[in-house]
């Protein structure tokens, strides 16, 4: 049983920070920007939170104030998504003004997020002294507080749906709203389009380069929330230069296609990878060996599923038809 | 209003100028970072990188293992990125050429060492060109997308090496497969000219060449351009678009499983999730900005490995955090991106519409 709730909460855990990633992502996709940033992304989410949190936290300390928690969520919350939505904007910049070749404008940007903020996690983890490590445990508490502690539910329910921070229930609301977004109003199709197909669109009176922007700066903002759920709810405000934002980045850049560039598929999917991504991690239960043939499982059934898609040729399923591709109007 | 235009009559000189110019002013944003940071003098800082790329023989040569690395990955991924196929699986590419050269090294280690080397050569070249292959057939008869395919073919790998090393690990346990023939150097490169990297260096340059002419000068290197240019071209030329994808990704990984079989000879003389350490993607910008011609990936490579290993020299002179040379590879990268927008076009005033 206890094995089991473990197991479940593992998967809600990790699956939030991937489910942000990759809605944001598949957001960013329909504009047809195959955006390969999006682990550089979460780690510039994640390091500002902490940076402002922790500033903010500072702040109240030396003054004397005791910090109010609408300020510890806020702060935190908007610098995370600003400064994701800074790093997209980079790469919107380079690759819909400057033209630049998608892959590699991506590529860089995840070079570029992972450095950043391990260089400054690092260098805040000096400034706080002490052991080393920083710890920001007044926003920490904040995130984490259970969001609905009052319902009078079994304590199983409780335990395993019922105890996270607000985080992990807005991810669904935010997957949910870009379900919406995409397929019931006017902007989402239009944004489809532009993935679909830019010359058209652009025909029709949509203005591509906004359209494209605006997808990639508000969908990476999202993904950068995977990075601040991660820092600051589940590793509880602190810096780890372990690796594990990057390989959940590129467990949503997955799921992405494992989703077929749908939210609501993405929406239990992410559960499903983050529960495939903690199950090997119960070392001590599992052997190595098969521990590692297990850890391939997300990829090659992304694998398996990208070339299904392909094979069913069904319209609904298939990648926007411009994804990775600039659009020049001159060269229509 | 401001126009853009196509511009297509740009001098060579005049594009590596403005490459030229891209990297000054983002060394002039990094020489401002620096100082914020460290409140150090930039150029003195600069200096000192210039210390740690070239200052003594044992450095430089550690500059020339990097290079050759590199140079060897970009190489590889030239012919598929000419045919503008987005091979980013090289680190899995490599990954598997590594474990393949690991295997050999393991449990071949009673062959004559120079049969040997070859043995891992010719079968680290066809894991890594079997790990291009999958995705490339993919492509060719489903048209998958072949970045994705080839993204997750990395990480295919990179499970694939961790499994061999709970195989190969010693001792039982450790996780790390440790030295292998640490004392018997099988599988080891030989030392020449006195000189440890020499044959990591001799093979990098020998791919150079190979790959350069191989894309200019044979029929099968036309095929790639033409395909590159347009699969509808190409299939009125008769050549067969399939064929000639399979191929040429198979190819360009292949390259990739030898840099794989020089990280385990040549280097490492080991093998872990770590033997590729993210070069896979690098090489990608080194084979992206040199525009696929391979002499330039030389000074592409040499640029980036003097600013990562010169940010390390940095980071431990003024004690700083390691991870400072990925920030401002990333804007010099930034820059360069953005720079060849002014090669390609150019900014016009276009005359009023309603005039």
């Amino acid at each position: 049983m206890e094995i089991i709730i473990t197991l479940i909460k593992a998967a809600i855990t990790f699956g939030t920070v991937i489910m942000y990633g990759s809605v944001g992502e598949i957001l960013t996709e329909k504009s047809g920007n195959l955006n390969l940033g999006v682990p550089g992304t979460m780690y510039m989410g994640g390091i500002a939170s902490l940076a402002s949190a922790f500033f903010y936290e500072r702040a109240c300390e030396s003054s004397g104030v005791a910090p109010s928690t609408a300020l510890l969520i806020l702060i935190p919350f908007l610098s995370a998504f600003l400064f994701a939505a800074f790093g997209g904007l980079i790469y919107s910049f380079l690759t819909i003004t400057l033209r630049a070749n998608q892959n590699v404008t991506g590529l860089t940007l995840t070079i570029f997020g992972a450095g950043l903020a391990n260089f400054f996690g690092g260098s805040l983890n000096k400034l706080a002294g002490g052991v080393g490590q920083i710890s920001v445990s007044q926003t920490s508490r904040a995130f984490s507080a259970s969001l609905f502690s009052f319902l009078p539910l079994p304590d199983i329910l409780m335990r395993t749906l019922f105890n996270y921070g607000f985080l992990v229930y807005l991810a669904i609301v935010v997957a949910v709203a870009a379900h919406f977004f995409l397929n019931k109003t006017n902007a989402g199709l239009n944004l489809r389009a532009v993935g679909e197909n830019p010359a058209t669109a652009d025909a029709a009176g949509v203005n591509v380069t906004r359209h494209k922007y605006l997808a990639t700066c508000i969908g990476t903002g999202i993904s950068g929330l995977g990075g601040l759920f991660y820092t600051l709810d589940y590793i509880g405000g602190t810096w780890a230069n372990d690796g594990r934002i990057e390989t959940l980045g590129w467990l949503a850049v997955a799921l992405v296609i494992f989703a077929t560039w749908k939210p609501l598929r993405s929406l239990w999917s992410s559960y499903l990878f983050g529960l495939l991504y903690w199950v090997p991690q119960l070392s001590q239960n599992i052997k190595r060996r098969p521990q590692s043939l297990f850890m391939m499982l997300p990829y090659v059934v992304t694998i398996l599923v990208l070339i299904f898609v392909s094979l069913r040729k069904k319209k609904e399923n298939q990648p926007p038809e411009s994804l990775g591709l600039a659009y020049f109007r001159e060269e229509r | 209003m401001l126009r853009i235009q196509k511009r297509t009559n740009m001098l060579l000189w005049q594009r590596w100028i403005t490459r030229l110019a891209a990297i000054v002013l983002a060394l002039v944003i990094n020489a401002v970072i620096i100082f914020a940071l460290t409140k150090l003098n930039p150029l003195k800082v600069y200096g000192s990188m210039f210390e740690g790329v070239f200052g003594t023989p044992l450095i430089l040569w550690d500059t020339i293992r990097r290079v050759s690395m590199l140079l060897c990955i970009g190489v590889g991924l030239a012919p598929a990125f000419k045919m503008k196929f987005w091979n980013i699986g090289a680190e899995g590419q490599i990954l598997v050429g590594g474990i393949a050269a690991a295997a050999c090294m393991i449990y071949l280690g009673n062959l004559p060492n120079a049969l040997l080397l070859v043995v891992m050569f010719v079968l680290a070249a066809a894991a890594g060109g079997l790990w291009g292959f999958v995705p490339a057939i993919a492509k060719a008869r489903l048209n998958t997308n072949e970045t994705l395919f080839t993204l997750m073919m990395n990480y295919i790998a990179i499970q694939l090496t961790s499994f061999f090393v709970t195989f190969w690990e010693t001792p039982q346990g450790s996780g790390k497969v440790g030295i292998i023939n640490p004392n018997t150097y099988k599988g080891w490169f030989p030392q020449l000219f006195g000189q440890r990297y020499m044959l990591n260096l001799i093979i990098a340059l020998v791919l150079v060449v190979l790959v350069f002419l191989y894309l200019r000068y044979t029929k099968q290197g036309y095929e790639i351009a033409v395909v590159g240019e347009s699969h509808n071209t190409a299939k009125y030329a008769g050549i067969s678009v399939q064929a000639v994808t399979v191929r040429t990704v198979t190819i360009s990984g292949a390259i990739c499983g030898i840099a794989g079989f020089i990280a385990v000879a040549g280097q490492g003389h080991t093998i872990s999730t770590s033997t590729a350490g993210g070069r896979g993607f690098i090489a990608i910008i080194v084979a992206w900005l040199a525009k696929f011609n391979t002499f330039f990936m030389i000074l592409i490579s040499l640029l980036i490995v003097f600013l990562e290993k010169g940010a390390e020299e940095i980071a431990s002179n003024f004690n700083i955090n390691n991870d400072l040379s990925k920030v401002l590879m990333g804007i010099i990268l930034f820059f360069i991106l953005g720079s060849e927008f002014f090669i390609n076009y150019k900014l016009a005033l276009s005359k009023a519409e309603n005039a």
